[in-house]
């Protein structure tokens, strides 16, 4: 009864939505506005601050660097949609009732419960070039040059992706796998009867059912690669010589040991300029054609 | 109809105001905190970058002395805040970004100091420097906590590099101590024959590298060239800099260092040293407790490290093999804006003079005031090391601390590209020079 009346006096409602509006503001939305600001400063982090106008966006335009690390969070964030796929068709075959999926759903998810630092470190071991566990395992079986995972600029991009999409497997195992299991028994039923492969069953019932499940997991996956940030700083700290940089990790670099904070924000607003883009772009790509039910 | 009505608003007002007492009390608390608990004491905060754990032989001294600080002033209480390395270079920045910097902090020198002081962070120590310390500094290294001709932190350490290396591997190999650059180069060729990794290094933040560079420089070129280079005097594309890049690529084309390099840490580089793969390592001496008093490392090991002074290059111009790179660690500062300065002041004179009795034979750090040797007992590498820096000709800062933060990251890249050898030479210092010339205008 209290809740029903809650529920219908519009200031209480605003009331109660007031104190965590206020934090968001506080804490999200102010500090967004500042950045966007703080980018047209010539501001070193404490001495007083200059207007410079566009002056920051204007150098960002032309910065090479900043596009280079641009390109590497595209293709990273492409890594990680394409990913997406092997991690739907490995909840498939979990949600498909087989022996053990239950502790294999478990072993996925257990990287996710690790802390980014020491999935880094744990990889940074097995990359060692010399005494790492992949290089002894090609040395032991002949090769004569192992590649320098991290140390070398045409490769330290994709041997740092490997972590990162095995970190986030558990997480988007468990939305796929909830979401197939909320397919209706009845209607996989009623298609089996009718003489539906299991291919077709996939394919044509599950698939369309939670393919807004997928939208939303393509955003996720999108926007977390583009504002990525923690194990490629642990890692390589954006090198050898910006091999591996990344917008976030540019972004760092600029403000914190550069002491360019104007700098820094703006490509701080720059990249929320871009995650917005794509947020947009995706949601624009994906909403031909209204959800499917059965 | 209005009691229905009011009581959901009366619901979330109470919701509210819980919300808000909570932030007042653990505010209040906190406020209470910073005056010392109202018993009349005057509160220091003083934050320094060795906590307990990783640095525990610090920690200590660091905690005596205050103890002994508060016993003599019992109307102080000194209230510390410690942090590791890395973290304590973020706070120290966000702190100052919001000029909430403690009272008393550890600063390191040249290129770190200049924005803090610039922005009137800190405040001039030369008056209590004069009346507690005037002599006990040794030559040089106040200096480089100074500018515009005021000194503004008060320098607690002082490492010098050298090359320690396995007396064991070269004993096996039958290698003698290089006195020249291109016995060193033998050294090399010889371990390289015998698969054992000649030096180890660590290129993932590029300044262990650089020591290479940087004696390269001093002993082709002549050890003032640097510090001219910052100063505007010389151009960083000088020939002899040039021929050291140069030669930092040769030693890698010799496979005089571990593969991968530009990917490992310092502390990942250093564990092939420690794991006696790797037979010399060029580092500071901040590194000397691994080799004589540290607890953690086997006697076994400690025994079979000994160091030698970067070999001379011949032909160079740098011809005092007395010629260190090195240069001052942390130093304290007092914010410009704390209310107990005078205070702080005072507590950071006593940390420094106290330090520099306690400091290497509690801790095996050589610090930056002067030692007497007599009566102490001192590991011999330890006597030997301080005799070395009574007769040291010359001590080049290093490159990245003396330059400003923006060239010192572009100087880091470089040297790990350098070694990678996605560079050449040319490019190395045509890139640095523009850095320079970028920031002189």
């Amino acid at each position: 009864m209290l809740v029903k009346a809650v529920m219908s006096n519009r200031s209480a409602i605003a009331l109660y939505v007031l104190p965590a509006l206020i934090l968001i503001l506080i804490i999200i939305y102010i500090p967004l506005v500042l950045t966007g600001y703080y980018g047209m400063m010539d501001w070193k982090g404490f001495a007083p601050m200059k207007f410079i106008g566009l002056g920051n966006y204007n150098k960002l335009i032309h910065d090479s660097m900043f596009w280079k690390s641009t390109y590497h969070s595209v293709l990273l964030g492409i890594c990680s949609t394409l990913s997406l796929l092997i991690y739907l068709a490995v909840s498939m075959v979990l949600a498909s009732r087989i022996k053990g999926a239950n502790l294999f759903r478990k072993i996925y998810l257990i990287p996710m419960l690790l802390s980014s630092v020491a999935i880094a470190q744990l990889w940074s071991k097995i990359y060692d070039p010399s005494n790492g566990i992949i290089n002894h395992l090609l040395i032991s079986m002949g090769v004569q040059n192992p590649p320098l995972w991290l140390s070398d600029p045409n490769i330290v991009l994709f041997a740092i992706f490997v972590p990162i999409v095995w970190q986030y497997a558990g997480f988007y195992i468990i939305i796929y796998y909830a979401a197939l299991k909320n397919v209706p028994e009845e209607v996989m039923e009623a298609a089996t009867i009718d003489g539906a492969t299991p291919w077709q069953v996939a394919t044509r019932i599950k698939l369309p059912l939670i393919a807004p499940v997928f939208k939303v997991t393509i955003i996720l996956a999108l926007v977390g690669s583009l504002k990525y940030f923690d194990l490629i700083f642990v890692m390589t700290g954006g090198g050898p010589n910006h091999a591996s940089e990344v917008m976030a990790s540019y972004m760092y670099g600029e403000a914190f040991s550069k002491y360019n904070f104007g700098y820094g924000s703006a490509i701080g607003f720059a990249l929320l300029l871009i995650c917005l883009l794509m947020t947009w772009l995706i949601r624009k790509l994906t909403t031909s054609g209204e959800d499917v039910q059965y | 109809m209005t009691k229905k009505k009011a009581l959901p608003i009366v619901l979330a007002l109470l919701m509210m105001l819980s919300v808000a007492l909570a932030g007042c009390n653990s505010t209040g608390e906190s406020a209470s905190g910073s005056q010392g608990g109202g018993s009349g004491q005057t509160v220091i905060k003083f934050m320094h970058l060795w906590p307990e754990g990783s640095s525990n032989a610090q920690y200590t001294i660091v905690n005596e002395i205050i103890q002994d600080y508060e016993k003599q002033h019992p109307d102080i209480k000194i209230q510390t805040e410690i942090l590791g390395n890395d973290q304590y270079r973020e706070k120290l920045k966000v702190l100052a970004s919001s000029n909430e910097l403690p009272d008393v902090g550890m600063t390191w020198s040249d290129g770190f100091l200049k924005p803090y002081v610039e922005g009137q962070l800190f405040t001039p120590l030369d008056d209590v420097i004069d009346a507690n310390l005037k002599d006990n500094f040794i030559p040089g290294v106040k200096e480089s906590y100074a500018i515009d001709g005021k000194t503004y932190g008060m320098p607690l350490e002082l490492n010098i590099s050298y090359i320690f290396y396995n007396k064991e591997l070269f004993k096996k190999y039958n290698l003698q101590v290089p006195k020249t650059y291109s016995e060193l180069e033998n050294i090399v060729k010889t371990l390289n024959d015998n698969k054992v990794i000649p030096a180890a290094v660590g290129n993932k933040e590029g300044w262990p590298g650089s020591f290479w560079f940087m004696y390269l420089v001093d002993r082709i070129g002549g050890p003032t060239i640097l510090t001219d280079v910052i100063q505007g005097k010389r151009s960083f594309d000088d020939p002899a800099i040039v021929q050291a890049a140069t030669e930092v690529q040769s030693l890698v084309d010799m496979n005089t260092f571990e593969k991968g390099n530009s990917g490992l840490s310092n502390d990942e580089a250093k564990g092939y040293f420690m794991n006696e793969q790797a037979a010399m390592f060029l580092t500071a001496t901040w590194e000397l407790p691994n080799y004589t008093t540290s607890p953690d490392v086997p006697q076994a090991f400690k025994d079979k490290i000994g160091y030698f002074k970067f070999p001379l290059y011949e032909g160079g111009k740098g011809t005092d093999i007395n010629s260190y790179v090195g240069g001052p660690g942390v130093g304290l500062f007092v914010a410009e804006n704390s209310e107990v300065k005078e205070q702080a002041k005072d507590f950071a004179a006593f940390l420094v003079k106290e330090w520099g009795d306690k400091s290497v034979t509690d801790a095996g750090v050589i610090p930056a005031t002067k030692v007497d040797t007599d009566g102490k007992k001192l590991d011999p590498m330890y006597v030997e090391i301080l005799k070395d820096l009574s007769t040291a000709s010359n001590v080049t800062t290093y490159f990245d601390t003396q330059a400003s933060p923006n060239v010192a990251e572009l100087h880091h890249d470089l040297i790990a590209a350098l070694f990678g050898k996605q560079i050449t030479p040319q490019q190395f210092v045509q890139q640095t020079a523009a850095a320079l010339a970028e920031e002189s205008n």
